[in-house]
């Protein structure tokens, strides 16, 4: 295989860990909601999956419970911004930094503590396409779960009442409100739900990729969601792009080193971020925003 | 921030509470401090138990305190104060990045003694501070044999964090070992600018598997994720810093594991004596294999090293644990051909600190800024 042949099947299994926070925090933006704590959520899941696997041996329940984890997270962000009215950023932030401590202390006797990973599960026929058969479709079920969530949520948020009530609520609650729906109970589910699919990318991170817990092993990758969120411009195909653009910059890095090739290492640990900002400079500037319009009162603390 | 300290400090009053009850009048209370969780398998857990075997050996004449996944900033200092308003007087900060806290805490205190591991200062030493190390490089050359003996592909990947000189002396030594039983293997490196990220050091492995390699190392805080990458593919792996042969018991083939109690025992009690100022540890102290009392020593041997190839790394081993020998015997080249150590010169522990590149047979380079 090719090098940048090397670097896109390296990138897939960190994409898809990234894909499902920026399917949450999209969904929860979508709501006119931005929520900083996905980084928090995404720990929360992590750990509460490894614990789950440890204790029990079972790692689908370590997935389940992840969910879990990540959707009590972000129902502390939702009771702050939502039923209480706190400033989106901050209640985020904090969110994050509680979720850090908490796993910290928490995980403390679980760091380094091993679980079987989830198994990669070769989709027959598919599997056998050549060249991006086996790098496509012979990963975890997880993987698999990513792929089809995406067009999943874009479906549900374009063709459903439920995506109708969720989007309008994000762009003119008080028109939803009119409607007979409440949109305090819809923004509060939906910070949830999205910091839950959050959850499922710790267990990605954590049962589908390393297998192990330690202190802050999302490194920053749920802040790299919101960025995402804003680069796929609220759309769930544009999430799995940038994900998987993303992914591949923090591939480049092991897989060049592997070659032996001679580069500026600082430059390459840069580069996902460097990507990062660019993309959202240039997507910024190309005609008029699709952000949720209620963001902006969110943002003024108005809302 | 804030709520980082308080944890931690709510983490170091717990520990020394289960620790406390034995109050004889001539306690010394010793304070141990750990940049990652005591429980990882790896650097920091070889810490604590360090830190549980001197409460075990040396009975009610120490009182142990401890404190772990303290941050590498202000945090440090906090936790030092904390631990001497609970009476320590003999604190063992432990990771790398806390030497500037450690030496600036031991300048402003100077009735606490302060060591740091893993450090070496250059400058004028405070009479109660002092450094200690162990040489590494000698075990890891011996972890070079053992993946040099087994490798098929003659191709070893090497995973490390930062181009430190340890590291890179550590990179040098593993190369140099299996070149001794394997003049064909090279060692494949990839760096991941972090002590422990998970996702990076899976995708490290899975780059160089595509390489071929077939023996891992590692120089990294934590190893689980490196060692599990490793056993899903069914290869081989030498450890560092813990033994952690229950991890992947057929992949395991040795490692260095670090067994810090003695000298900790014998830096505790210089202090009890009144003789630390002055004395050996008031100093950049480092054991070695050749002094006999090198803190890194070999881990067991796992189940896929032939009798043969442990014979030989046995032998080797007695070999650079004579007076003045090491791993490091000349000659020795660069990538670029050029002398590293010359003919009939065994390089010292100070050259060794300053090693700036990687020899022949390492595939590879450094990052440069």
């Amino acid at each position: 295989m090719s090098i940048a042949g090397e670097i896109l099947a390296n990138a897939i299994p960190g994409s898809i860990a990234l894909v499902y926070p920026a399917l949450g925090e999209l969904v929860s933006e979508r709501a006119g909601v931005i929520n900083l704590g996905t980084e928090g959520a995404m720990l929360a899941g992590a750990l509460g999956g490894i614990a789950t696997s440890i204790g029990t041996g079972n790692v689908w329940l370590g997935v389940v419970v992840a969910v879990l984890c990540g959707a009590a997270t972000g129902s502390v962000h939702a009771t702050a911004v939502v039923l209480r009215r706190a400033n989106q950023l901050a209640s985020g932030l904090v969110v994050w930094f509680l979720a850090l401590g908490v796993t910290s202390v928490l995980g403390a006797s679980d760091n380094g503590q091993v679980v079987s990973l989830l198994g990669a599960v070769a989709v027959p026929g598919l599997s056998s396409i050549p060249v991006v058969g086996p790098v496509l479709f012979d990963q975890n079920l997880l993987v698999y779960l990513g792929y089809v969530l995406v067009p999943a949520t874009w479906w549900f948020i374009h063709y459903t009442r439920g995506g109708l009530v969720l989007r309008a609520t994000g762009e003119r609650p008080a028109v939803v409100f009119a409607g007979g729906h409440k949109p305090l109970r819809v923004r509060f589910l939906a910070v949830c739900a999205g910091s839950a699919i959050a959850g499922l990318g710790g267990a990605q991170l954590a049962l589908g990729i390393v297998g192990n817990w330690s202190n802050g092993m999302t490194n920053g990758y749920g802040f790299v969601a919101v960025a995402v969120v804003i680069f796929a411009r609220w759309n769930p195909f544009g999430v799995l792009l940038g994900s998987y653009v993303f992914g591949v910059a923090l591939a480049i890095s092991s897989v060049v080193q592997a070659h032996g090739i001679a580069t500026n290492q600082y430059l390459l640990d840069a580069l996902p971020y460097c990507v990062t900002v660019v993309v959202l400079v240039a997507v910024s500037s190309v005609g008029r925003s699709n952000a949720p319009e209620s963001q902006r009162d969110a943002l003024s603390e108005t809302s | 921030m804030a709520l980082a300290t308080t944890v931690l400090l709510a983490a170091c009053s717990g520990t020394a509470a289960a620790g406390g009850g034995a109050s004889a009048t001539s306690t010394t209370t010793v304070g141990f401090i750990m940049v990652g969780s005591a429980k990882d398998a790896g650097y920091n857990e070889a810490v604590a138990d360090g830190a549980a075997a001197v409460q075990k050996d040396l009975g009610t004449s120490v009182k142990v305190l401890t404190a772990d996944q303290v941050p590498e900033n202000n945090s440090v200092t906090q936790t030092m104060q904390a631990m001497v308003d609970k009476g320590a007087t003999v604190i063992f900060a432990t990771s790398y990045g806390y030497f500037t806290y450690a030496h600036d805490f031991a300048v402003a205190h100077p009735k606490v003694t302060v060591l740091h591991q893993g450090g070496f200062d250059k400058d004028t030493f405070p009479a109660n501070f002092g450094t200690y190390w162990g040489q590494a490089y000698d075990p890891v050359g011996l972890g070079g044999m053992a993946a040099g003996g087994t490798t098929k592909t003659n191709k070893l990947g090497f995973i490390y964090a930062f181009p430190i000189p340890q590291t890179i002396a550590n990179i040098d030594a593993f190369e140099l070992g299996a070149q001794l039983v394997n003049p064909a293997a090279e060692t494949y490196i990839v760096n991941t600018s972090n002590w422990c990220d998970p996702l990076k050091q899976k995708q490290a492995v899975t780059a160089l598997l595509a390489q071929g390699a077939d023996v891992f190392s590692q120089h990294q805080d934590c190893q689980s994720t490196v060692i599990q990458a490793v056993k899903a593919a069914g290869k081989y792996v030498v450890g560092y810093h813990y033994d952690a042969q229950s991890l992947d018991p057929s992949g395991w083939l040795t490692g260095s594991a670090w067994n810090w109690a003695p000298i900790y025992e014998k830096i505790i009690g210089a202090v009890q004596k009144g003789t630390f100022t002055g004395g050996p540890y008031n100093a950049n102290w480092i054991g070695s294999f050749a002094t006999g009392d090198n803190p890194l020593e070999l881990a067991s041997f796992g189940t896929s090293v032939s009798a043969d190839l442990k014979a030989k790394i046995e032998a080797e081993k007695a070999v650079i644990s004579k007076p003045d020998a090491s791993i490091f015997a000349g000659p020795l080249y660069c990538q670029d051909g050029s002398v590293l150590v010359p003919a009939g010169h065994v390089a010292t522990a100070a050259e060794v600190n300053a090693f700036s590149c990687l020899i022949k047979g390492v595939v590879g380079t450094l990052p440069k800024s």
